[in-house]
């Protein structure tokens, strides 16, 4: 009983979506318009974790959680690359990880998009030059969006990804541009 | 008879479209209770949409049976949800199955899905399908019997006939007989569902999964037709709940009052328990595997209480 009632207290804690920096989203390449409009309001992610120092993970763990609540934009995480609509790839790909990566890239059914999460993904950070390391997430395999940071906050990973859906309200967007 | 046979098919249709609704509400209440904005009711809708035009992707490992699989288990749960009284009683296709048929044909389903857990031969599939037979094994002798200690009190194993009997001697209700019954299928209700404490609807760890754990390798439409089958059996145990136990408000003619009168009831009948699994849900933890046995046990020793109560106060 006492649970419901601290339920009760906290009320609603999710945020609004709050405006980020503008550089740290970049587009790779468009994401085909028929792709959006099916993926539009309800998206599967799969995680791939290509060699990570899971820093990222931390970050992305948070969008499930009450207060970024990715659930709201219809975008909910999967166990399996079969149900995945959408590839979110974190750390420098990894001589180990490369076939697997490759491999749940195969898994995927069309369409899809695949979001490269940190600034390992796309330049390999500070494991750039390792013998263990085959390149960024791109060398593999074709990246749509990519998010910076080390790690990015969760509000970025969120905007990422609605970016490359192109869902992000566009009124703001042009605010954060200029 | 004609307006029967389209009662029938009404409700029928009624259920399958509602049923992905029922589970976007589920889902809509948890996020609520969990502090959380949420994905609207009809989210489950836009995925079904968005999986329906997706590719196919199959291991070249699996078999026809990977491809027969989903159509089985969408058609034997439509046929339960045709034969289930959800909004008239008696109907004419009350006596195409009573609830021996309903038992068993949701049981094939679960048979399929558990045969194409292992076709592929993924590790996942194989541990999802044993557990998930494990589960079945327990549940489905209880949901026999519930249902038989219902049966019993009505002298019929038709389902049309036992919700008109119930309707006709409304103390039979509160009779011991039926609340330990209902009290049983509510348990076998979570279990042949997949919901907490016996599996997890929202989990991502193959390691707990148990339904999830069998359609880890299907996708596009196969995926839709199995997320929409497993919508459907949801429902079909909130119908066995609400309109067996709790019967009024069925309408006992075709007329449009009654009919209109039976849909607002369903929709409160429906609304009441989905709010009661999504409560449930939020307090109870998901017990380990090696307990489940002994809940679905407990649920059985209810279901068969009910029975011989229903032989004693005759």
């Amino acid at each position: 009983m006492l649970l419901f009632l601290k339920i009760l207290k906290a009320g609603i804690v999710t945020e609004p979506l709050a405006p980020g920096e503008p550089d740290v989203i970049e587009v790779a390449r468009e994401v085909e318009t028929k792709a959006r409009r099916l993926l539009g309001r309800a998206v599967a992610i799969r995680e791939v974790d290509a060699g990570s120092c899971n820093g990222c993970e931390i970050e992305i763990t948070g969008l499930t959680g009450p207060v970024y609540d990715s659930e709201r934009f219809g975008i909910h995480f999967v166990a399996s690359p079969r149900h995945a609509d959408l590839l979110l790839v974190t750390g420098p790909v990894t001589r180990n990880m490369e076939i697997p990566l490759l491999k749940t890239y195969e898994a995927t059914p069309d369409p899809k998009i695949v979001v490269a999460v940190g600034d390992c993904a796309r330049t390999c950070g500070v494991f750039r030059g390792s013998y263990a390391v085959v390149g960024s997430v791109d060398a593999v395999i074709p990246v749509d969006v990519f998010v910076s940071g080390c790690p990015p906050e969760p509000t970025d990973i969120l905007r990422g990804i609605l970016t490359a859906l192109d869902r992000l309200p566009k009124r703001k967007r042009r605010r954060d541009g200029t | 008879m004609t307006a029967d046979l389209m009662m029938a098919a009404a409700q029928g249709l009624l259920a399958l479209f509602l049923a992905p609704g029922v589970v976007g509400l589920v889902r809509w209440l948890k996020a609520r209770l969990q502090n959380r904005r949420g994905a609207p009711p009809w989210q489950p809708y836009r995925e079904l949409r968005k999986l329906f035009q997706k590719e196919v992707v199959v291991s070249r490992h699996a078999s026809w049976l990977f491809h027969l699989a989903p159509f089985v288990v969408f058609a034997s749960t439509l046929a339960v949800a045709v034969i289930v009284p959800v909004l008239a009683v008696p109907l004419l296709v009350d006596r195409i199955g009573d609830l021996l048929v309903v038992v068993y044909l949701l049981l094939l389903g679960t048979f399929f899905l558990a045969l194409a857990g292992l076709d592929p031969g993924s590790a996942f599939g194989g541990m999802g399908a044993s557990r998930e037979v494990t589960v079945a094994a327990l549940a489905e002798p209880t949901l026999a019997v519930a249902i038989f200690a219902l049966a019993r009190s009505a002298g019929s194993t038709n389902l049309g006939e036992i919700a008109a009997r119930t309707t006709a001697d409304p103390l039979s209700a509160v009779s011991p007989g039926h609340l330990l019954a209902f009290a049983a299928l509510f348990i076998v209700m979570l279990a042949e569902t997949g919901r907490l404490p016996v599996d997890n609807p929202a989990t991502h760890l193959e390691l707990t999964m148990i339904h999830e754990a069998m359609v880890l390798e299907y996708s596009g439409r196969y995926l839709a037709l199995i997320e929409w089958a497993a919508a459907l059996k949801f429902l079909v145990f909130f119908i066995l709940l609400g309109n067996l136990f709790v019967p009024w408000g069925l309408a006992r003619a075709l007329t449009l009052e009654a009919v209109m009168t039976a849909v607002g009831v369903f929709a409160v009948k429906v609304v009441v328990l989905a709010v009661a699994v999504a409560v449930l849900e939020t307090r109870v933890a998901k017990l380990r595997l090696f307990r489940v046995p002994e809940l679905l046990s407990a649920s059985f020793v209810l279901a068969l209480l009910a029975v011989t109560s229903s032989f004693l106060l005759r």
